[in-house]
């Protein structure tokens, strides 16, 4: 159902995922240390570890083109993230959306769709409802910080697509989100 | 040896309310096992059919029904004294008696005029007389409706009520790992046979329901850029559209005159559920609070919806008119309440609770008493009735695992996997076919 544009963004997200939670694991830090949005400063602070993830798999890049979609996945971020059963937008994932909200007015062509996410922990009609919910919030922020209605349509998916695989609190911390989606107008890479 | 009777066996049933009583962690412990509690299942001697192997595939389906049932225990064939029934002539009772079968079903297949011919008699062997004979007719590959069919007449027979063997289930074939699922719509007999697809897998299918008279499935399809309602005729394999609404729309389910769909559309993040008349294409709005309302059920006269809401502050059940009248909460114990479905009999409403990090499948009176949980695992989601509310069928899915069809009793004695080998969910049960 992911589009072929987004599906190569669920990987690099992964990449960066199992990145940051090394990190912590490293750091003793007490969980959860994913998904709480790090703050202000992080997500530009995260392009880094990518490049040094699987070297030799798949094409070692240079800095991604500003205004592109890699530009916005990489640099800002394309997902925030919720509490269970919760649709309002986190404190720690307000910096990231005033990033895009920023990205976004910069780029006035780029339009784009806000997928709402759920974990399994509910039922597939309650979880589409809350997805919508979900999709919402996120889109009411962005208008809410300047970016044009017109730009952000939005969807949920309910629990039927979940970027993590695996099952406990975490997999479910990192399916219950937001994510925007580019759907056109970005610089090509 | 005590007599059975249609009112002995009825008596049992009756009974089994009482085996519910007992608590959740009790009767977790009884799952599957048909034999506990104040049941007994019937001991009934199903020998092969007469008229080939065709006979003895009749027999052989009508066995694996019964015994699924949990109130039935089909014999071993291998232990009946008499062989070679005639369906012509009297069974010799005494060698039916010997291995103590309360119940015979024999029978004979021939073809006349190219058609499947199928004789049969119901035995009650302590009483030395017979109970029923049928005969049925049908085209050869229809085999398995016949069996179905005398399944359901041996079932109405001895409980006195009617059976649910002769149905088919539509539900959601799944394949590929979790986050890159195919999810085809698909259809197969009650007991897992002749399954087949019904769409191409291209959209994420969902909740498909029957329709009262069966020939046509409402199911909605998820697409990245939204979902969309349709409604498909099996016979014709047309399929349409309920419109193009701006935002999502979801959960779907046919008023019992099969002339209108209930469902919720969601408008700037807000849920709330609207009716179709079909003939008109007119659309009425049954809710309109800032709560997710969703997943509407109508009750079997059609004059109330039973649907879900968290405007209390999490997922619970409520009832309303079918005109949105009225809305009152019905569940109050501890948990989050959701997929309400009224039984066709009008008798309970079942749901999926979720309570800490399990989910059941249970079932509650229309007013909200006497609720009773039928079922606990990681995630039970999803119930739907037998024709004859007896039967729940509900999706089993295990922590990282692949999601499988299930069903349990209305009295949680008798769960098990339904003999479908693939992945499947959001099974729909339909009517007993004509």
């Amino acid at each position: 159902m992911v589009t072929p544009r987004n599906s190569g963004s669920v990987v690099r997200l992964g990449l960066i995922v199992a990145a940051s939670l090394s990190v912590a694991a490293c750091a003793h830090k007490p969980k959860p240390a994913f998904p709480t949005q790090t703050p202000a400063e992080a997500p530009v602070q995260r392009p880094p570890e990518r490049p040094t993830q699987a070297p030799g798999a798949g094409p070692v890049s240079t800095a991604a083109l500003p205004g592109s979609e890699r530009d916005f996945v990489i640099n800002i971020g394309d997902r925030v993230y919720f509490d269970y059963d919760k649709y309002s937008v986190r404190d720690d994932a307000a910096p990231l959306l005033d990033a895009q909200a920023s990205w976004l007015k910069r780029y006035p062509a780029v339009q784009v769709r806000i997928e709402g996410n759920c974990d399994e922990r509910g039922t597939q009609e309650y979880n589409l409802a809350l997805g919508a919910r979900r999709a919402n919030a996120v889109r009411e922020y962005l208008v809410a910080h300047g970016v044009e209605a017109a730009r952000v349509t939005t969807v949920s998916y309910g629990k039927e697509k979940p970027i993590d695989p695996g099952a406990g609190e975490a997999a479910e911390a990192h399916n219950r989100n937001g994510h925007t989606a580019i759907l056109s107008g970005a610089r090509m890479q | 040896m005590t007599r059975f009777t249609k009112r002995t066996l009825l008596t049992a049933l009756a009974a089994l309310p009482a085996v519910t009583l007992l608590p959740a962690a009790a009767r977790a412990e009884i799952e599957v096992n048909v034999n506990r509690g104040d049941v007994q299942p019937l001991p009934i001697a199903i020998p092969a059919f007469g008229g080939g192997q065709t006979g003895g595939d009749i027999s052989a389906v009508i066995a694996a029904n019964l015994q699924r049932s949990g109130l039935f225990r089909p014999l071993d064939p291998a232990s009946f004294v008499e062989r070679d029934l005639n369906a012509a002539v009297q069974p010799n009772f005494p060698s039916w008696k010997q291995i103590n079968a309360q119940a015979l079903v024999n029978g004979q297949v021939g073809v006349v005029a190219g058609r499947l011919q199928v004789d049969f008699r119901l035995w009650d062997v302590f009483a030395e007389q017979q109970l029923l004979g049928l005969q049925f007719a049908a085209s050869p590959e229809n085999w398995r409706r016949i069996a179905h069919k005398i399944s359901d007449s041996v079932y109405q027979r001895l409980t006195g009520e009617k059976g649910y063997f002769d149905t088919r289930v539509v539900f959601v074939a799944e394949s590929g790992g979790r986050g890159s699922k195919i999810k085809r719509l698909a259809i197969m007999d009650q007991d897992g046979a002749n399954p087949s697809y019904l769409t191409d897998g291209s959209g994420t299918i969902m909740t498909p329901r029957f329709s009262s008279n069966s020939q046509e499935i409402t199911y909605m399809e998820l697409r990245p850029e939204g979902s969309k309602i349709y409604i498909l005729n099996l016979e014709t394999t047309r399929r349409e559209t309920i419109g193009d609404f701006k935002g999502m729309v979801f959960a779907p389910r046919f008023s019992p005159d099969g002339g209108r769909v209930a469902f919720s559309v969601e408008r700037g993040g807000n849920s709330d559920i609207f009716v179709m008349d079909l003939k008109s294409r007119s659309t009425a709005r049954l809710t309109s609070d800032p709560s997710i309302d969703t997943s509407p059920s109508f009750s079997p006269d059609g004059t109330k919806i039973v649907f879900n809401s968290d405007r209390s502050g999490s997922p619970q059940l409520y009832v309303m008119g079918a005109d949105g009248s009225n809305p009152k909460r019905l569940s109050f114990a501890a948990g989050r309440y959701t997929t309400p479905v009224w039984s066709p009999t009008g008798e309970f409403i079942a749901f999926t609770k979720q309570t800490g990090s399990e989910f059941h499948i249970g079932v509650m009176r229309p007013d909200g008493t006497d609720e009773r949980v039928l079922t606990s695992s990681y995630l039970d989601e999803g119930p739907t009735w037998a024709p004859n509310g007896r039967v729940l069928m509900f999706s089993r899915e295990g922590a990282g695992g692949g999601s499988k069809l299930w069903t349990v009793d209305v009295t949680g004695r008798v769960l098990q996997p339904v003999p479908y080998p693939g992945a499947g969910s959001d099974p729909a049960w339909s009517p007993l076919l004509n």
